[in-house]
Protein backbone atom coordinates (compact mmCIF):
# COMPACT_ATOMS: atom_id res chain seq x y z
CA UNK A 1 0.00 0.00 0.00
CA UNK A 2 1.26 3.45 -0.87
CA UNK A 3 2.01 5.67 2.11
CA UNK A 4 -1.31 7.12 3.18
CA UNK A 5 0.08 10.21 4.79
CA UNK A 6 2.62 12.51 3.35
CA UNK A 7 2.88 15.63 5.44
CA UNK A 8 4.49 15.90 8.87
CA UNK A 9 1.88 16.66 11.48
CA UNK A 10 4.26 16.91 14.39
CA UNK A 11 6.05 20.11 15.19
CA UNK A 12 9.69 20.10 14.31
CA UNK A 13 11.87 20.33 17.38
CA UNK A 14 14.44 23.05 17.23
CA UNK A 15 17.24 21.37 19.13
CA UNK A 16 17.38 18.37 16.84
CA UNK A 17 17.22 20.12 13.49
CA UNK A 18 20.28 22.22 14.24
CA UNK A 19 22.46 19.10 14.35
CA UNK A 20 23.93 18.86 10.89
CA UNK A 21 23.82 15.08 10.56
CA UNK A 22 20.03 15.04 10.87
CA UNK A 23 18.21 16.51 7.87
CA UNK A 24 15.61 19.10 8.81
CA UNK A 25 12.09 17.86 9.58
CA UNK A 26 12.89 14.15 9.73
CA UNK A 27 12.57 13.91 13.48
CA UNK A 28 9.41 15.08 15.14
CA UNK A 29 8.16 15.42 18.69
CA UNK A 30 4.86 13.86 19.78
CA UNK A 31 2.64 16.54 21.26
CA UNK A 32 1.35 14.07 23.85
CA UNK A 33 4.38 12.15 25.18
CA UNK A 34 7.12 14.50 23.92
CA UNK A 35 9.10 11.56 22.58
CA UNK A 36 11.14 12.11 19.44
CA UNK A 37 9.77 10.03 16.58
CA UNK A 38 11.01 9.50 13.04
CA UNK A 39 8.71 10.99 10.43
CA UNK A 40 8.52 7.76 8.44
CA UNK A 41 7.49 5.78 11.52
CA UNK A 42 4.64 8.18 12.06
CA UNK A 43 3.46 8.20 8.49
CA UNK A 44 3.43 4.46 8.21
CA UNK A 45 1.38 4.42 11.42
CA UNK A 46 -1.47 6.74 10.27
CA UNK A 47 0.06 9.58 12.26
CA UNK A 48 -0.42 7.69 15.50
CA UNK A 49 2.55 7.96 17.84
CA UNK A 50 4.29 4.54 17.95
CA UNK A 51 5.55 5.32 21.47
CA UNK A 52 2.33 6.40 23.26
CA UNK A 53 -0.45 5.65 20.75
CA UNK A 54 -1.59 9.27 20.70
CA UNK A 55 -3.80 9.92 17.66
CA UNK A 56 -2.53 13.14 16.16
CA UNK A 57 -4.80 15.14 13.88
CA UNK A 58 -4.72 14.16 10.21
CA UNK A 59 -5.76 16.21 7.20
CA UNK A 60 -9.19 15.98 5.63
CA UNK A 61 -7.71 14.28 2.56
CA UNK A 62 -6.17 11.60 4.72
CA UNK A 63 -9.44 11.14 6.57
CA UNK A 64 -11.45 10.84 3.36
CA UNK A 65 -8.95 8.32 2.02
CA UNK A 66 -9.20 6.36 5.26
CA UNK A 67 -13.02 6.19 5.32
CA UNK A 68 -14.24 6.00 1.73
CA UNK A 69 -13.94 3.95 -1.44
CA UNK A 70 -11.20 5.40 -3.57
CA UNK A 71 -12.53 8.18 -5.80
CA UNK A 72 -16.07 7.96 -4.41
CA UNK A 73 -16.05 11.20 -2.42
CA UNK A 74 -17.94 14.01 -4.20
CA UNK A 75 -17.37 17.21 -2.24
CA UNK A 76 -20.09 19.86 -2.27
CA UNK A 77 -20.08 23.61 -1.51
CA UNK A 78 -16.31 23.70 -1.95
CA UNK A 79 -16.28 27.42 -2.76
CA UNK A 80 -18.39 28.51 0.18
CA UNK A 81 -16.45 31.08 2.12
CA UNK A 82 -16.80 33.21 5.24
CA UNK A 83 -17.63 36.87 5.07
CA UNK A 84 -16.98 39.27 7.90
CA UNK A 85 -20.53 40.06 9.05
CA UNK A 86 -19.54 42.05 12.14
CA UNK A 87 -16.61 43.80 10.44
CA UNK A 88 -14.75 42.47 13.42
CA UNK A 89 -12.23 44.88 14.76
CA UNK A 90 -9.71 43.41 17.12
CA UNK A 91 -6.02 42.77 17.26
CA UNK A 92 -6.17 41.14 13.84
CA UNK A 93 -8.81 41.46 11.15
CA UNK A 94 -11.04 38.43 10.57
CA UNK A 95 -10.69 38.84 6.81
CA UNK A 96 -6.90 38.52 7.06
CA UNK A 97 -7.24 35.45 9.29
CA UNK A 98 -9.52 33.79 6.77
CA UNK A 99 -7.24 34.58 3.84
CA UNK A 100 -4.20 33.33 5.73
CA UNK A 101 -5.92 30.05 6.68
CA UNK A 102 -7.24 29.50 3.17
CA UNK A 103 -3.75 29.80 1.75
CA UNK A 104 -2.25 27.60 4.45
CA UNK A 105 -4.84 24.82 4.20
CA UNK A 106 -5.93 24.93 0.57
CA UNK A 107 -9.60 24.85 1.61
CA UNK A 108 -12.12 27.69 2.03
CA UNK A 109 -13.25 26.90 5.58
CA UNK A 110 -12.99 24.34 8.37
CA UNK A 111 -15.20 21.52 7.11
CA UNK A 112 -15.26 19.42 3.94
CA UNK A 113 -18.56 17.72 3.08
CA UNK A 114 -19.84 15.45 0.38
CA UNK A 115 -21.43 12.20 -0.73
CA UNK A 116 -19.29 9.08 -0.64
CA UNK A 117 -19.39 5.31 -0.49
CA UNK A 118 -17.62 2.79 1.69
CA UNK A 119 -17.62 -0.81 0.50
CA UNK A 120 -20.16 0.48 -2.01
CA UNK A 121 -22.63 1.65 0.62
CA UNK A 122 -23.59 5.31 0.05
CA UNK A 123 -23.42 7.83 2.88
CA UNK A 124 -22.90 11.54 3.50
CA UNK A 125 -19.54 12.45 5.00
CA UNK A 126 -18.34 15.62 6.71
CA UNK A 127 -14.77 16.03 7.96
CA UNK A 128 -13.67 18.93 10.10
CA UNK A 129 -10.19 20.29 9.51
CA UNK A 130 -8.53 21.43 12.72
CA UNK A 131 -5.76 23.27 10.87
CA UNK A 132 -8.29 25.83 9.66
CA UNK A 133 -8.72 28.28 12.55
CA UNK A 134 -8.96 25.41 15.03
CA UNK A 135 -12.01 24.11 13.13
CA UNK A 136 -14.09 26.74 14.85
CA UNK A 137 -17.74 26.87 13.78
CA UNK A 138 -18.88 29.99 11.99
CA UNK A 139 -21.56 30.46 9.35
CA UNK A 140 -19.78 28.37 6.71
CA UNK A 141 -19.23 25.34 8.93
CA UNK A 142 -22.84 25.64 10.13
CA UNK A 143 -24.25 25.97 6.62
CA UNK A 144 -22.16 23.15 5.15
CA UNK A 145 -23.00 20.70 7.93
CA UNK A 146 -26.67 21.69 7.59
CA UNK A 147 -26.63 21.11 3.81
CA UNK A 148 -24.87 17.80 4.31
CA UNK A 149 -27.60 16.68 6.73
CA UNK A 150 -30.19 17.83 4.18
CA UNK A 151 -28.43 15.87 1.43
CA UNK A 152 -28.41 12.77 3.62
CA UNK A 153 -32.11 13.25 4.39
CA UNK A 154 -33.03 13.76 0.72
CA UNK A 155 -31.08 10.72 -0.43
CA UNK A 156 -32.12 8.69 2.61
CA UNK A 157 -28.53 7.72 3.45
CA UNK A 158 -26.61 7.60 6.74
CA UNK A 159 -24.84 10.76 7.92
CA UNK A 160 -21.26 10.48 9.17
CA UNK A 161 -19.37 13.37 10.73
CA UNK A 162 -15.75 13.33 11.82
CA UNK A 163 -15.55 16.12 14.35
CA UNK A 164 -12.76 18.31 15.68
CA UNK A 165 -13.25 21.84 16.91
CA UNK A 166 -11.99 24.47 19.29
CA UNK A 167 -15.57 25.77 19.57
CA UNK A 168 -17.54 28.65 18.14
CA UNK A 169 -15.88 31.23 15.91
CA UNK A 170 -15.82 34.42 17.98
CA UNK A 171 -15.23 36.65 14.96
CA UNK A 172 -18.77 35.99 13.75
CA UNK A 173 -20.38 36.72 17.11
CA UNK A 174 -23.98 35.58 17.53
CA UNK A 175 -24.07 34.24 13.95
CA UNK A 176 -21.66 31.56 15.15
CA UNK A 177 -23.80 30.68 18.14
CA UNK A 178 -26.87 30.32 15.94
CA UNK A 179 -25.10 27.66 13.86
CA UNK A 180 -25.47 25.36 16.87
CA UNK A 181 -29.24 25.61 16.60
CA UNK A 182 -29.28 25.40 12.80
CA UNK A 183 -27.12 22.27 12.58
CA UNK A 184 -28.98 20.56 15.44
CA UNK A 185 -32.28 21.28 13.71
CA UNK A 186 -31.06 19.80 10.42
CA UNK A 187 -29.61 16.73 12.10
CA UNK A 188 -32.94 16.49 13.94
CA UNK A 189 -34.83 16.31 10.63
CA UNK A 190 -32.51 13.53 9.46
CA UNK A 191 -33.18 11.77 12.77
CA UNK A 192 -36.92 12.37 12.36
CA UNK A 193 -36.79 10.67 8.96
CA UNK A 194 -35.56 7.53 10.71
CA UNK A 195 -32.05 7.71 9.29
CA UNK A 196 -28.83 6.77 11.12
CA UNK A 197 -26.21 9.28 12.18
CA UNK A 198 -22.67 8.31 13.17
CA UNK A 199 -20.22 10.68 14.85
CA UNK A 200 -16.50 10.03 15.00
CA UNK A 201 -14.92 12.38 17.52
CA UNK A 202 -11.28 13.19 16.91
CA UNK A 203 -8.86 15.24 18.97
CA UNK A 204 -9.98 17.78 20.10
CA UNK A 205 -13.79 18.16 19.96
CA UNK A 206 -14.95 20.95 22.24
CA UNK A 207 -17.26 23.93 22.78
CA UNK A 208 -20.22 24.72 20.55
CA UNK A 209 -19.63 21.74 18.28
CA UNK A 210 -19.80 19.39 21.28
CA UNK A 211 -22.96 21.18 22.42
CA UNK A 212 -24.67 20.71 19.05
CA UNK A 213 -24.41 18.24 16.17
CA UNK A 214 -21.38 16.30 17.50
CA UNK A 215 -23.33 15.05 20.53
CA UNK A 216 -26.41 13.95 18.59
CA UNK A 217 -25.10 10.80 16.90
CA UNK A 218 -27.01 7.53 17.21
CA UNK A 219 -23.53 6.09 17.45
CA UNK A 220 -20.70 8.13 18.93
CA UNK A 221 -17.19 6.81 18.40
CA UNK A 222 -13.96 8.47 19.43
CA UNK A 223 -10.29 8.08 18.68
CA UNK A 224 -8.08 7.06 21.63
CA UNK A 225 -6.95 9.90 23.85
CA UNK A 226 -9.07 12.53 22.11
CA UNK A 227 -9.93 15.56 24.24
CA UNK A 228 -13.71 15.87 24.28
CA UNK A 229 -15.74 18.35 26.29
CA UNK A 230 -17.84 21.49 26.37
CA UNK A 231 -15.97 23.89 28.68
CA UNK A 232 -12.19 24.01 28.54
CA UNK A 233 -10.28 22.42 31.43
CA UNK A 234 -8.67 25.75 32.32
CA UNK A 235 -12.05 27.48 32.69
CA UNK A 236 -13.36 24.62 34.84
CA UNK A 237 -10.31 24.78 37.07
CA UNK A 238 -10.63 28.55 37.44
CA UNK A 239 -14.35 28.51 38.16
CA UNK A 240 -14.53 25.60 40.55
CA UNK A 241 -11.02 25.69 42.07
CA UNK A 242 -11.19 21.91 41.87
CA UNK A 243 -8.46 19.44 41.01
CA UNK A 244 -9.40 17.77 37.76
CA UNK A 245 -9.53 13.97 37.89
CA UNK A 246 -6.95 11.89 36.03
CA UNK A 247 -7.81 11.62 32.36
CA UNK A 248 -10.64 14.17 32.66
CA UNK A 249 -12.33 14.95 29.33
CA UNK A 250 -10.54 12.22 27.42
CA UNK A 251 -12.42 9.81 25.18
CA UNK A 252 -11.72 7.03 27.71
CA UNK A 253 -13.10 9.10 30.60
CA UNK A 254 -16.26 9.88 28.66
CA UNK A 255 -16.74 6.27 27.67
CA UNK A 256 -16.64 5.28 31.33
CA UNK A 257 -19.25 8.01 31.99
CA UNK A 258 -21.57 6.57 29.37
CA UNK A 259 -21.26 9.09 26.57
CA UNK A 260 -19.23 7.20 23.97
CA UNK A 261 -20.12 3.89 22.35
CA UNK A 262 -16.69 2.83 21.20
CA UNK A 263 -13.11 3.99 21.24
CA UNK A 264 -11.62 2.98 17.94
CA UNK A 265 -7.96 2.97 16.96
CA UNK A 266 -7.40 4.73 13.67
CA UNK A 267 -6.16 1.58 11.99
CA UNK A 268 -9.52 -0.09 12.69
CA UNK A 269 -11.74 2.86 11.89
CA UNK A 270 -12.47 2.00 8.27
CA UNK A 271 -13.48 -1.53 9.07
CA UNK A 272 -15.66 -0.48 12.01
CA UNK A 273 -17.41 2.20 10.01
CA UNK A 274 -18.09 -0.29 7.25
CA UNK A 275 -19.54 -2.76 9.76
CA UNK A 276 -21.72 -0.06 11.30
CA UNK A 277 -23.00 1.13 7.95
CA UNK A 278 -23.88 -2.49 7.25
CA UNK A 279 -25.88 -2.81 10.45
CA UNK A 280 -27.58 0.54 10.03
CA UNK A 281 -28.24 0.75 6.29
CA UNK B 1 -36.86 51.90 43.91
CA UNK B 2 -34.02 53.76 45.53
CA UNK B 3 -30.59 53.50 44.04
CA UNK B 4 -28.24 51.37 46.10
CA UNK B 5 -25.63 49.95 43.80
CA UNK B 6 -23.97 52.55 41.59
CA UNK B 7 -22.04 51.60 38.45
CA UNK B 8 -18.87 53.52 37.57
CA UNK B 9 -20.46 55.42 34.69
CA UNK B 10 -23.43 56.43 36.87
CA UNK B 11 -21.23 58.40 39.29
CA UNK B 12 -22.05 61.84 37.82
CA UNK B 13 -25.76 61.20 38.41
CA UNK B 14 -25.15 59.77 41.86
CA UNK B 15 -23.05 62.77 42.91
CA UNK B 16 -25.83 65.16 41.90
CA UNK B 17 -28.34 63.07 43.81
CA UNK B 18 -26.13 63.27 46.86
CA UNK B 19 -26.08 67.04 46.50
CA UNK B 20 -29.87 67.02 46.52
CA UNK B 21 -29.82 65.08 49.79
CA UNK B 22 -27.33 67.50 51.29
CA UNK B 23 -29.28 70.54 50.20
CA UNK B 24 -32.52 69.14 51.55
CA UNK B 25 -30.84 68.45 54.91
CA UNK B 26 -29.37 71.92 54.96
CA UNK B 27 -32.79 73.44 54.27
CA UNK B 28 -34.41 71.39 56.98
CA UNK B 29 -31.78 72.12 59.62
CA UNK B 30 -31.59 75.84 58.92
CA UNK B 31 -35.24 76.26 58.05
CA UNK B 32 -34.54 78.01 54.76
CA UNK B 33 -36.22 77.68 51.40
CA UNK B 34 -33.97 75.63 49.06
CA UNK B 35 -36.60 74.89 46.40
CA UNK B 36 -34.87 76.94 43.77
CA UNK B 37 -31.58 75.13 44.30
CA UNK B 38 -33.30 71.77 44.30
CA UNK B 39 -35.01 72.60 41.05
CA UNK B 40 -31.72 73.54 39.45
CA UNK B 41 -30.12 70.33 40.68
CA UNK B 42 -33.02 68.27 39.36
CA UNK B 43 -32.54 69.86 35.95
CA UNK B 44 -28.88 68.93 36.08
CA UNK B 45 -29.80 65.37 37.06
CA UNK B 46 -32.20 65.11 34.14
CA UNK B 47 -29.49 66.30 31.77
CA UNK B 48 -26.91 63.95 33.27
CA UNK B 49 -29.27 60.96 33.04
CA UNK B 50 -30.03 61.74 29.44
CA UNK B 51 -26.35 62.07 28.71
CA UNK B 52 -25.46 58.77 30.39
CA UNK B 53 -28.40 56.52 29.63
CA UNK B 54 -29.00 57.57 26.05
CA UNK B 55 -25.39 56.98 25.09
CA UNK B 56 -24.68 53.67 26.75
CA UNK B 57 -21.70 51.81 25.32
CA UNK B 58 -21.98 48.05 24.74
CA UNK B 59 -19.85 47.39 27.82
CA UNK B 60 -22.07 49.66 29.93
CA UNK B 61 -25.10 47.67 28.80
CA UNK B 62 -23.28 44.48 29.81
CA UNK B 63 -22.79 46.06 33.23
CA UNK B 64 -26.49 46.88 33.45
CA UNK B 65 -27.38 43.36 32.31
CA UNK B 66 -25.31 42.05 35.23
CA UNK B 67 -26.49 44.67 37.72
CA UNK B 68 -26.89 42.95 41.08
CA UNK B 69 -30.24 44.69 41.55
CA UNK B 70 -31.55 43.74 38.13
CA UNK B 71 -34.87 41.86 38.26
CA UNK B 72 -34.49 38.11 37.77
CA UNK B 73 -36.89 35.51 36.40
CA UNK B 74 -38.76 35.03 39.68
CA UNK B 75 -39.19 38.82 40.07
CA UNK B 76 -40.93 38.86 36.71
CA UNK B 77 -42.98 35.75 37.40
CA UNK B 78 -44.18 37.30 40.66
CA UNK B 79 -45.31 40.44 38.80
CA UNK B 80 -46.68 39.13 35.51
CA UNK B 81 -48.08 35.72 36.40
CA UNK B 82 -51.01 34.50 38.43
CA UNK B 83 -51.59 30.92 39.56
CA UNK B 84 -47.90 30.05 39.11
CA UNK B 85 -47.46 26.35 39.77
CA UNK B 86 -43.76 25.56 39.99
CA UNK B 87 -42.60 22.17 38.73
CA UNK B 88 -39.29 20.58 39.67
CA UNK B 89 -36.70 18.07 38.60
CA UNK B 90 -35.45 16.32 35.48
CA UNK B 91 -36.77 12.86 36.51
CA UNK B 92 -33.29 11.44 36.08
CA UNK B 93 -30.84 12.95 38.48
CA UNK B 94 -31.72 16.11 40.34
CA UNK B 95 -33.54 19.43 40.47
CA UNK B 96 -31.35 22.20 39.10
CA UNK B 97 -32.55 25.42 40.68
CA UNK B 98 -30.64 27.54 38.18
CA UNK B 99 -33.71 26.88 36.04
CA UNK B 100 -37.18 27.51 37.40
CA UNK B 101 -40.41 26.83 35.62
CA UNK B 102 -44.02 25.85 35.78
CA UNK B 103 -47.56 26.48 34.65
CA UNK B 104 -48.78 30.05 34.94
CA UNK B 105 -51.35 32.48 33.72
CA UNK B 106 -50.34 35.73 32.06
CA UNK B 107 -53.35 37.98 31.53
CA UNK B 108 -55.97 35.61 30.12
CA UNK B 109 -53.36 33.22 28.68
CA UNK B 110 -52.30 29.93 30.20
CA UNK B 111 -48.63 29.24 29.53
CA UNK B 112 -45.58 27.26 30.56
CA UNK B 113 -42.93 29.70 31.76
CA UNK B 114 -39.32 28.69 32.30
CA UNK B 115 -36.31 30.83 33.09
CA UNK B 116 -32.79 30.96 34.40
CA UNK B 117 -32.66 32.25 37.95
CA UNK B 118 -29.67 33.96 39.50
CA UNK B 119 -29.34 34.33 43.23
CA UNK B 120 -30.09 37.44 45.24
CA UNK B 121 -27.82 36.63 48.20
CA UNK B 122 -24.66 34.51 48.56
CA UNK B 123 -26.55 31.42 49.74
CA UNK B 124 -29.14 31.67 46.98
CA UNK B 125 -26.45 32.36 44.42
CA UNK B 126 -24.55 29.23 45.37
CA UNK B 127 -27.66 27.07 45.34
CA UNK B 128 -28.54 28.28 41.86
CA UNK B 129 -24.98 28.60 40.50
CA UNK B 130 -26.00 32.17 39.75
CA UNK B 131 -28.15 31.01 36.83
CA UNK B 132 -25.53 28.75 35.25
CA UNK B 133 -27.33 25.51 34.55
CA UNK B 134 -26.07 21.96 34.94
CA UNK B 135 -27.02 19.18 32.50
CA UNK B 136 -30.00 18.29 34.69
CA UNK B 137 -31.22 21.86 34.32
CA UNK B 138 -31.41 21.54 30.53
CA UNK B 139 -33.14 18.18 30.90
CA UNK B 140 -35.60 19.68 33.38
CA UNK B 141 -36.28 22.52 30.95
CA UNK B 142 -36.93 20.06 28.14
CA UNK B 143 -39.24 18.01 30.33
CA UNK B 144 -41.32 21.09 31.08
CA UNK B 145 -41.36 22.13 27.43
CA UNK B 146 -42.53 18.67 26.34
CA UNK B 147 -45.21 18.89 29.00
CA UNK B 148 -46.34 22.22 27.57
CA UNK B 149 -46.42 20.59 24.14
CA UNK B 150 -48.71 17.90 25.49
CA UNK B 151 -50.96 20.45 27.18
CA UNK B 152 -50.91 22.63 24.03
CA UNK B 153 -49.66 25.62 26.01
CA UNK B 154 -47.32 28.26 24.63
CA UNK B 155 -43.83 28.37 26.15
CA UNK B 156 -42.22 31.52 27.54
CA UNK B 157 -38.47 31.12 28.07
CA UNK B 158 -36.55 33.77 29.98
CA UNK B 159 -32.78 33.79 29.50
CA UNK B 160 -30.41 35.17 32.11
CA UNK B 161 -27.11 33.33 32.34
CA UNK B 162 -23.44 33.93 31.83
CA UNK B 163 -23.25 30.41 30.40
CA UNK B 164 -23.76 26.77 31.27
CA UNK B 165 -22.02 25.76 34.49
CA UNK B 166 -18.38 24.88 33.79
CA UNK B 167 -17.66 22.12 36.28
CA UNK B 168 -16.43 18.57 36.59
CA UNK B 169 -19.95 17.29 37.28
CA UNK B 170 -21.26 19.21 34.29
CA UNK B 171 -18.86 17.43 31.96
CA UNK B 172 -19.36 14.06 33.65
CA UNK B 173 -23.08 14.27 32.99
CA UNK B 174 -22.57 15.55 29.44
CA UNK B 175 -23.55 19.18 29.41
CA UNK B 176 -22.81 19.31 25.67
CA UNK B 177 -25.28 16.53 24.98
CA UNK B 178 -27.92 18.09 27.23
CA UNK B 179 -27.76 21.38 25.34
CA UNK B 180 -27.59 19.69 21.92
CA UNK B 181 -30.68 17.60 22.62
CA UNK B 182 -32.60 20.71 23.68
CA UNK B 183 -31.62 22.46 20.44
CA UNK B 184 -32.82 19.50 18.40
CA UNK B 185 -36.01 18.93 20.36
CA UNK B 186 -37.11 22.57 20.60
CA UNK B 187 -37.55 22.51 16.81
CA UNK B 188 -40.15 19.76 17.21
CA UNK B 189 -42.44 21.62 19.64
CA UNK B 190 -45.98 22.13 18.36
CA UNK B 191 -46.67 25.29 20.38
CA UNK B 192 -45.42 28.87 20.10
CA UNK B 193 -42.12 29.49 21.88
CA UNK B 194 -41.30 33.05 22.94
CA UNK B 195 -37.73 33.62 24.11
CA UNK B 196 -36.76 36.77 25.99
CA UNK B 197 -33.24 37.59 27.12
CA UNK B 198 -33.86 39.51 30.36
CA UNK B 199 -30.22 39.96 31.39
CA UNK B 200 -27.27 37.95 30.23
CA UNK B 201 -27.51 35.83 27.10
CA UNK B 202 -24.34 33.85 27.59
CA UNK B 203 -23.41 31.52 24.74
CA UNK B 204 -24.57 27.90 24.44
CA UNK B 205 -25.88 27.99 27.99
CA UNK B 206 -28.40 30.62 26.89
CA UNK B 207 -29.22 29.06 23.53
CA UNK B 208 -29.96 25.74 25.26
CA UNK B 209 -33.38 27.15 26.17
CA UNK B 210 -33.42 29.66 23.32
CA UNK B 211 -34.85 28.10 20.15
CA UNK B 212 -38.01 30.17 19.77
CA UNK B 213 -40.47 31.41 17.19
CA UNK B 214 -39.57 34.83 18.51
CA UNK B 215 -36.39 35.96 20.23
CA UNK B 216 -36.56 39.32 22.01
CA UNK B 217 -34.04 41.22 24.09
CA UNK B 218 -34.66 43.53 26.99
CA UNK B 219 -33.06 46.85 26.10
CA UNK B 220 -30.15 46.48 28.53
CA UNK B 221 -29.44 42.82 28.06
CA UNK B 222 -26.86 41.23 25.82
CA UNK B 223 -26.65 38.06 23.77
CA UNK B 224 -23.22 36.80 22.80
CA UNK B 225 -21.22 33.81 21.67
CA UNK B 226 -18.70 34.53 24.45
CA UNK B 227 -18.40 36.96 27.36
CA UNK B 228 -16.51 40.16 26.55
CA UNK B 229 -13.89 39.15 29.12
CA UNK B 230 -13.44 35.73 27.53
CA UNK B 231 -13.14 37.22 24.07
CA UNK B 232 -10.66 39.84 25.31
CA UNK B 233 -8.53 37.19 26.99
CA UNK B 234 -8.37 35.07 23.83
CA UNK B 235 -8.12 37.67 21.06
CA UNK B 236 -6.43 40.56 22.86
CA UNK B 237 -4.57 38.36 25.36
CA UNK B 238 -5.75 40.91 27.90
CA UNK B 239 -8.96 40.67 29.93
CA UNK B 240 -8.89 44.45 30.31
CA UNK B 241 -9.76 44.78 26.64
CA UNK B 242 -13.33 43.77 27.54
CA UNK B 243 -14.73 47.14 26.42
CA UNK B 244 -13.28 46.76 22.92
CA UNK B 245 -14.42 43.13 22.86
CA UNK B 246 -17.97 44.12 23.87
CA UNK B 247 -17.95 46.63 21.03
CA UNK B 248 -16.56 44.17 18.46
CA UNK B 249 -18.92 41.31 19.35
CA UNK B 250 -22.06 43.33 18.46
CA UNK B 251 -23.89 41.92 21.43
CA UNK B 252 -26.47 44.63 22.22
CA UNK B 253 -30.11 44.48 21.25
CA UNK B 254 -29.73 47.38 18.83
CA UNK B 255 -26.81 45.75 16.99
CA UNK B 256 -28.46 42.33 16.91
CA UNK B 257 -31.72 43.76 15.62
CA UNK B 258 -29.86 45.52 12.84
CA UNK B 259 -28.13 42.23 11.95
CA UNK B 260 -31.59 40.57 11.98
CA UNK B 261 -30.43 38.07 14.56
CA UNK B 262 -33.28 38.91 16.94
CA UNK B 263 -36.91 39.95 16.44
CA UNK B 264 -37.32 42.87 18.79
CA UNK B 265 -36.29 44.91 21.79
CA UNK B 266 -38.34 45.47 24.94
CA UNK B 267 -37.96 48.99 26.25
CA UNK B 268 -36.75 49.39 29.84
CA UNK B 269 -37.33 52.17 32.37
CA UNK B 270 -34.69 54.92 32.31
CA UNK B 271 -31.49 53.71 33.91
CA UNK B 272 -32.41 50.06 33.49
CA UNK B 273 -34.91 47.52 34.75
CA UNK B 274 -33.24 47.66 38.17
CA UNK B 275 -34.68 51.19 38.65
CA UNK B 276 -38.29 50.08 38.44
CA UNK B 277 -39.23 46.40 38.61
CA UNK B 278 -42.93 47.02 38.09
CA UNK B 279 -42.43 49.09 34.96
CA UNK B 280 -40.01 46.51 33.54
CA UNK B 281 -42.49 43.73 34.33
CA UNK B 282 -45.33 45.58 32.64
CA UNK B 283 -43.19 46.03 29.53
CA UNK B 284 -42.40 42.30 29.41
CA UNK B 285 -45.99 41.31 30.01
CA UNK B 286 -47.22 43.59 27.24
CA UNK B 287 -44.62 42.18 24.85
CA UNK B 288 -45.50 38.56 25.67
CA UNK B 289 -49.22 39.12 25.15
CA UNK B 290 -48.60 40.98 21.89
CA UNK B 291 -46.39 38.19 20.61
CA UNK B 292 -48.74 35.40 21.62
CA UNK B 293 -51.57 37.06 19.75
CA UNK B 294 -49.58 36.79 16.54
CA UNK B 295 -49.65 32.99 16.79
CA UNK B 296 -53.36 32.61 17.35
CA UNK B 297 -54.86 30.29 14.77
CA UNK B 298 -51.54 28.93 13.55
CA UNK B 299 -51.31 25.18 13.15
CA UNK B 300 -48.63 23.04 14.78
CA UNK B 301 -47.09 22.45 11.35
CA UNK B 302 -46.86 26.18 10.70
CA UNK B 303 -45.34 26.86 14.11
CA UNK B 304 -42.67 24.20 13.65
CA UNK B 305 -41.91 25.20 10.07
CA UNK B 306 -41.63 28.90 10.93
CA UNK B 307 -39.29 28.18 13.84
CA UNK B 308 -37.11 25.97 11.65
CA UNK B 309 -36.96 28.49 8.81
CA UNK B 310 -36.12 31.30 11.20
CA UNK B 311 -32.93 29.55 12.32
CA UNK B 312 -32.23 27.86 8.96
CA UNK B 313 -31.55 31.20 7.29
CA UNK B 314 -29.18 32.53 10.00
CA UNK B 315 -25.62 32.88 8.78
CA UNK B 316 -23.63 34.96 6.33
CA UNK B 317 -21.70 33.24 3.58
CA UNK B 318 -20.26 33.88 0.15
CA UNK B 319 -20.38 31.23 -2.57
Amino acid sequence: MAPLFKKPKYSTIKGVTTKKEIPEGLWLKCESCNEVVHKDDLESNLNVCPKCDFHNPITWQERVELLTDSGSFKPQDVDMSSVDPLKFTGTASYKDKIAENQTKSGIRDAVVCGAATLDERPFALGVMEFRFLGASMGSVVGEKVTRLAELATDRRVPLVLVTASGGARMYEGLYSLMQMAKTSGAVGRHHGAGLPYIVIMSHPTTGGVTASFASLGDIIMAEPGALIGFAGPRVIKQTTQATLPEGFQTAEFLKSKGFIDRIVARKNLRQELSLLLGYLS
Amino acid sequence: MSRRHVLDFERPIYELEQKVDELERFGRLNDVDVDEGLERLQEQIDVAKKEVYQNLSPWQRVQLARHIERPYTLDYIERICTDFLELNGDRHFSNDEALVGGFARIGDRRVMIIGQQKGRNPEDRQRRHHGSMLPEGYRKALRLMKLADKARLPIISLIDTQGAFPGIDSEERHIGEAIAVNLREMFTLNVPVIVIVIGEGGSGGALGIGVGNRVLLMENSYYSVITPEGCAAILWKDANAKEQAAEALKLTGHDLLELELIDGIIHEPEGGANQDYDAAATAIKTAILEQLQQFDGKSADELRAERYEKFRRLGTIAE
